[in-house]
């Protein structure tokens, strides 16, 4: 695997030996000196065209565990203001020789240019709505500590489906390894065509119990503007995963950061079925083990395959 | 289905070019295939001062002293092309193309006259800019050009154009392509005007409350993408309401660039009830779907309307076969290099499609029998009676607009390049088959296939 672009890039067997060492990576952080030199010397530049504080902070961590150098280059108050292009700022930042580049931006198919664009090994860190492939891994993690195994899961996504990368890299990397899906949100937010990802569609929660794990989406003030939903409180009363809502021996998880009583009401943000904190500890091991994979034991990137 | 212009003798001439000398060629032994004059055999045709001369049975016609010969042997020729809708980005957009590189990739395609329209900068909404348009024509263009003005000044879809005096300065038409006349009160009133000034309405339908920030077909693949979709239902729902304005002020229009199944019912149904309305399709949207995007975010595949489903482009191709769609179009859309080296959501809509219109046809639709070959070659021209302009012929005494084509030729999409400035064509790199050996536009040689040998007799 040269990127990690999509979820796409991964079968059942690449996923589970990058979550295997993800776990082996968790006895790193126990120890006093947070730090192997499994890295050291390469260089990993973060290209954040989009605000984010734990993705990027993650990656960043990770990459300083494994001894890697870490240039971070974000757009506010950077040449991207200043009109740069996406390929005139890839091709300019690829000067500083970066061993692997991890980009985020708001617009799909992005982190594809961007390894058109550079000689460097390219991490997705979000590409507008389309994927978000780290995050599926490291959700993946989180319900395998958990749950020991994904087989025959029963998958609830709920929520803004339509504006998610994280739905759609989780409802891939979910069917993958064993489980069923289904999206649940109001019609308005479930995009026409959505079950060619392999997942069901539900428009209530009234089938909620079946579910082994309650995957809530982050709901944005904005939909309300554009008339996606009428009201937040109208969206909660149907959609919010609460206590009434979630059973005993469902797990609940979410991508973070929680709109508090939105879709997700208090009583199950603090609750023991919730996993939010394991999934960003997992974050970090996750994205130790996905620098690792494309970058241990690989050749500095052949300068000579730069292509205008 | 003219609309019939109630001061006929204008005296403008619809369609500029520059001068070339006359052509004096024999194409010798061609297959010529004209559907309308129901030529359909190999045939000797003389050129002589750029009119047909004759025609004869094969080695029947002499060159005469001084003139080319063309060996067709093998070869097909037919009558030219004619687009009603392309993009010459001139005025002010010179860097994706302009009149001389727009007209060149037009020659390559087989195109005898193209119609050029008035989204430029400045809108052509104002006779000023027609005639020095008109003016740089006369000195530029490789093939005779038209030109539709806009229905709102500005395409802001507020005032009408001064439409009689562009009428008078040349305008064959009236489109506002690119957006739609999105107010049904002002399209009502282009229409009542037409009584005035004549000239079709050619009409770019898209319901923008529904198409939104859309940037590909709604459906699996903006599903799967996470891309904003365009609804089919964008544009029947205009097609729908345009024809009922139409049909009630019996006015005459022109849909442009059908995508969509919905589309071709809602065109077929107003048809039926005598609207007099009339339609193209673009070789692309016979020819691809949304599958393409999925196999390659590639930006050259983002047009408006865009590339819909597998069950649309056959409602295309079966209202092109049943004359519910009247012509092919192929709204050539040049952009820069660097504008569409950018990501999906952020690049121009648009494709070029002069270059490659007859060989996609061809090779998606004719050579596995879905379309008749006479079928193609008649709706590549038939935008030109749609707009009042004169159909390219092959008969004794017609003006010589001709394109001589090797059917059999494959050549890879932009594998030399292009005549075109711009290089944003949605088939770049697949394997066509069929390829232009040379056209005669307005009674000269306007191109020839570099390859092709040309010997003076």
């Amino acid at each position: 695997m040269r990127h990690l672009l999509s979820i796409e890039d991964l079968d059942r067997g690449g996923i589970e030996r990058i979550l295997d060492r993800a776990r082996s990576f968790t006895e790193v952080s126990e120890r006093e000196i947070k730090k192997v030199p499994a890295l050291r010397g390469r260089r990993v530049l973060n290209l954040f065209y989009e605000a984010s504080t734990r993705t990027r902070s993650s990656f960043e961590l990770a990459a300083k565990t494994l001894s890697a150098e870490v240039i971070n280059f974000v757009s506010s108050g950077s040449s991207v203001e200043k009109g740069e292009s996406l390929k005139d700022t890839v091709q300019t930042l690829s000067a500083y020789r970066p061993d692997l580049i991890v980009v985020r931006t708001p617009h799909v198919g992005a982190a594809e240019l961007v390894a058109r664009w550079s000689p460097a090994a390219v991490v997705n860190a979000g590409d507008g709505k389309h994927e978000h492939p780290t995050q599926a891994l490291l959700d993946v993690y989180t319900l395998r500590e958990r749950l020991g195994a994904l087989d025959g899961l029963n998958i609830w996504i709920v929520g803004d489906v339509m504006h998610s990368r994280v739905a759609r890299s989780n409802i891939l990397a979910f069917t993958k390894l064993g489980a069923r899906v289904t999206v649940c949100g109001p019609p308005t937010l479930i995009p026409r065509g959505m079950e060619a990802l392999g997942c069901e569609v539900r428009y209530t929660l009234d089938e909620l119990a079946q579910a082994d794990v309650v995957y809530a989406l982050r709901m944005q003030q904005e939909r309300m503007t554009e008339s996606f939903v009428p009201s937040l409180r109208e969206y909660a009363a149907r959609y919010q995963i609460n206590g009434r809502r979630l059973g005993a021996r469902q797990v609940l998880m979410h991508p973070g950061p929680v709109n508090r009583g939105v879709e997700l009401a208090a009583e199950v943000i603090d609750s023991p079925q919730a996993v939010i904190g394991q999934q960003v500890a997992a974050g970090v091991v996750v994205r130790m083990a996905v620098l690792f994979e494309l970058l241990a034991g690989r050749a500095a990137p052949d300068r000579q395959l730069v292509t205008a | 289905m003219n609309a019939a212009r109630p001061d006929a003798a204008r005296g403008v001439a619809p369609l500029v070019h520059r001068e070339q000398p006359p052509a004096d060629v024999l194409i010798r032994a061609a297959h010529v295939l004209d559907p309308r004059t129901g030529l359909d055999a190999p045939q000797d045709v003389l050129v002589r001062d750029g009119e047909i001369a004759a025609l004869g049975a094969p080695g029947s016609l002499e060159a005469p002293e001084g003139a080319e010969l063309i060996d067709g042997e093998g070869r097909h020729l037919l009558p030219g092309f004619v687009d009603p809708h392309v993009h010459l980005r001139v005025p002010g957009h010179e860097h994706k193309e302009d009149l001389d590189s727009g007209t060149r990739a037009a020659a390559a395609g087989g195109f005898v006259a193209v119609v050029a329209m008035p989204n430029t900068d400045p809108v052509l909404d104002d006779a000023t800019v027609l005639r020095s348009l008109r003016e740089a024509a006369r000195s530029e263009a490789r093939v005779p050009v038209g030109f539709l003005a806009a229905i709102t000044r500005g395409l802001d879809g507020d005032a009408l154009t001064e439409m009689a005096e562009l009428a008078d300065a040349g305008a064959l038409g009236f489109t506002d392509d690119g957006r739609p006349v999105h107010r049904a009160a002002i399209l009502r009133k282009a229409l009542q005007y037409q009584r005035l000034c004549g000239g079709v309405l050619a009409l770019h339908e898209e319901d923008p409350s529904l198409s939104g920030a859309g940037v590909m077909h709604e459906g699996e693949i903006s599903a799967r993408l996470g891309l904003a979709g365009i609804p089919s239902i964008s544009e029947s729902t205009m097609i729908a309401r345009d024809a009922a304005i139409a049909g009630y002020e019996q006015g005459r229009i022109h849909i442009q660039h059908l995508s969509a199944r919905e589309s071709v019912e809602a065109v077929a149904e107003a048809k039926a009830r005598g609207v007099r309305i009339t339609a193209e399709v673009s070789p692309h949207h016979l020819t691809l779907t949304h599958d393409a995007i999925l196999e390659r975010l590639d930006t050259r595949l983002k047009m408006n309307p865009p590339l819909r489903s597998q069950d649309d482009r056959r409602a295309l191709v079966d209202g092109l076969r049943d004359g519910t769609i009247d012509c092919i179009a192929t709204d050539h859309a040049p952009h820069a290099r660097e504008e569409k080296e950018v990501p999906f959501e952020q690049a121009p809509m648009g494709t070029t499609g002069l270059e490659t219109a007859f060989a996609a046809v061809h090779t998606e639709l004719v050579v596995p029998g879905i379309l008749p070959l006479a079928l193609v070659v008649e709706k590549l021209s038939a935008g030109a009676a749609l707009l009042g302009l004169a159909t390219p012929r092959i008969a004794v005494g017609e003006p010589a607009a001709l394109c001589l084509i090797d059917l059999a030729a494959e050549w890879v999409v932009g594998e030399s390049g292009y005549e075109s400035r711009a290089e944003n064509c949605c088939f770049d790199g697949r394997t066509l088959r069929g390829r232009v050996l040379a056209t005669v536009a307005a009674g000269a040689v306007v191109y020839r296939e570099r390859a092709f040998a040309v010997s003076a007799a």
